[in-house]
């Protein structure tokens, strides 16, 4: 039990799954027992647009659904880089889908995991899984989760919507987790 | 910590899934944003459980569909955000005055006029003061967390059954757009459920009921129903003050704060506390009826309140009310969708402390 917040964002362009990446990432949350709270950037939000979600973890009661200065931030384009790459916390950890990211990240002092979540996604038959495959990295990189847990959220998001969905994104998991554990070696 | 049971939800749907275990079997409402989940979410529900969904025209057909169901004996509700509860004040004045039962949801935003779709508490005047016209009181519910805000908005159709008044649950944009993991218990009435002996069902085998609003005959109609009304908000008052707080005994620095903004003061208290200040916190859970006596108390005991809120000042009146002016009263708080986080309310904190300081 620590005091600590986890504060995690997740951006990138509208349709990109960012909403579904923090439902995900909270509902795997819900399973482990642990306080979350979930937020969307909301109202003006379109397809082509930005969009982040936010999601706060915590052992302890959780003041606010806000995310000021993310101690991870999950970055799938090159906009929301831009954006937050200031944001994060010293020694916090940016996940970069580097599909999309067209330049490095400038800070010294950041955890940077790099992944080629839309090309991976893309492999798989479907670019939308690029958001589950940077879950997978995030996953592996932090081991805040068990996989099984967020294979648990994935299941429990898309079985009532469409089942054919589970499996890919599963694999996009595994994929994404898979990558990021042989390049720690 | 145990996660049985528990599912992850927008506060719009916490709310709405409340309702409809509480037996709320009547829903008219217009879409605005940052309450439309409540709409959808009961589109969905009412015809699984035998209600009725209705998407008014607008928000003062809904409100006054409210009217009609609440005087048929429907546990009823209607849910907005503030542009839309503004529209919906004449129907509210009515149903206060005919003494009917209802509950009606109003998601804060950004104000005045259109103002934006970000979170506010920029209505707690028109919440607590009045709104509509004629000397009116609703009961006025501020959870600050989803699990609080299921109970509640169950408890909210017990109270408006058992006291025949209107409630507000009085929320903002982050309540109802944040998820958090709540526990879906079981509907248990919190008061005991008098019969609804006011409802217009039809006479056969009785005498005719009449529930109106227009008083002109005898002269003195009007001043005797005003004062029946007046005897209920005072047995409101003696009844139901509801409230929460956080290390207040030995606190130097109380802050006021009340819904979200509470949730995150509470965060702001833990932050002080580790550095060292006795700060405490007072969560009105009531708007109206107002916990005065905590106020008063910490009139006695600590030095200074803090109040926040996220409008330009209205919840802090009644602060100063409460404590009677017996202690300064400092003051952090925005209208048009700024919201507070734990770190800037303790900078405030901390400047309180540095310029008493210079003042000893």
């Amino acid at each position: 039990m620590t005091d600590h917040e986890t504060k995690i964002i997740i951006a990138g362009f509208g349709g990109q799954g960012v909403v579904v990446a923090g439902n995900i990432i909270a509902r795997a949350c819900v399973i482990e027992g642990k306080n979350v709270t979930g937020m969307v950037s909301y109202g003006a939000e379109m397809r082509g647009g930005t969009a982040n979600a936010t999601v706060v973890i915590s052992d302890r009661e959780i003041a606010g659904p806000f995310v000021e200065r993310p101690d991870i931030a999950i970055i799938m384009n090159q906009p929301s880089l831009d954006k937050f790459e200031d944001m994060i916390v010293s020694r916090g950890l940016a996940v970069l889908n580097t599909s999309l990211v067209d330049r490095n990240v400038q800070r010294r002092d950041l955890d940077v995991a790099e992944i080629e979540a839309s090309r991976i996604a893309h492999r798989l038959g479907n670019v939308r899984v690029a958001n589950i495959v940077a879950i997978g990295a995030f996953a592996a990189r932090t081991n805040l989760l068990e996989m099984s847990s967020l294979a648990r959220g994935i299941e429990d998001l898309f079985k009532s919507k469409k089942a054919a969905l589970v499996d890919i994104n599963k694999e996009a998991l595994r994929q994404g987790a898979q990558m990021m554990a042989r390049f720690k070696e | 910590m145990s996660s049985q049971g528990k599912i992850l939800l927008k506060g719009n749907e916490v709310m709405s899934e409340a309702a409809i275990q509480a037996g709320c079997r009547f829903f008219a409402g217009y879409p605005i944003t940052p309450q439309n989940e409540v709409p959808e979410y009961m589109s969905k529900r009412m015809p699984q459980v035998g209600g009725t969904f209705i998407q008014a025209e607008s928000e003062i057909a809904a409100i006054n569909m409210i009217f009609g169901a609440s005087a048929a004996g429907a546990r009823c509700m209607t849910s907005s955000s503030s542009p839309g509860i503004s529209l919906k004040q004449e129907g509210i004045s009515y149903i206060a005055a005919a003494q009917l039962p209802c509950v009606i949801a109003n998601m804060q935003r950004g104000g005045p006029g259109l103002g934006n779709i970000r979170a506010s508490q920029a209505d707690y005047f028109q919440a607590v003061k009045g709104g509509g016209h004629g000397d009116y009181r609703l009961i006025v519910f501020a959870p600050s967390t989803l699990p609080e805000l299921y109970k509640l908005t169950m408890n909210a159709f017990d109270y408006a059954d058992y006291y025949r008044n209107p409630v507000m649950i009085l929320g903002d944009g982050i309540l109802g757009q944040m998820a958090e993991p709540v526990e879906i218990l079981p509907y248990e009435p919190i008061v005991e459920l008098p019969e609804k002996d006011f409802v217009l069902d039809g006479c056969k085998g009785r005498k005719p009921r009449v529930l109106k609003t227009l008083f002109l005959r005898p002269s003195m109609a009007l001043v005797r129903h005003n004062d029946l009304l007046q005897a209920s908000y005072k047995k409101i008052t003696a009844e139901l003050k509801l409230h929460e707080e956080t290390e207040t005994d030995d606190a130097e620095l109380v802050i006021a704060a009340y819904g979200i903004t509470a949730r995150i003061a509470k965060g702001a208290v833990k932050i002080a506390r580790q550095n060292g200040m006795k700060v405490g916190l007072i969560r009105p859970i009531t708007l109206w009826p107002f916990p005065d006596e905590p106020f008063k108390r910490a009139a006695r005991t600590a030095d200074r309140f803090l109040v926040v809120e996220m409008s330009g000042g209205q919840f802090i009146e009644d602060v100063k009310l409460a404590s009677e002016c017996k202690k300064p009263v400092e003051f952090l708080g925005s209208g048009g969708g700024w919201y507070p986080t734990p770190d800037n309310i303790f900078e405030k904190i901390q400047t309180i402390y540095e310029t008493e300081a210079l003042v000893d």
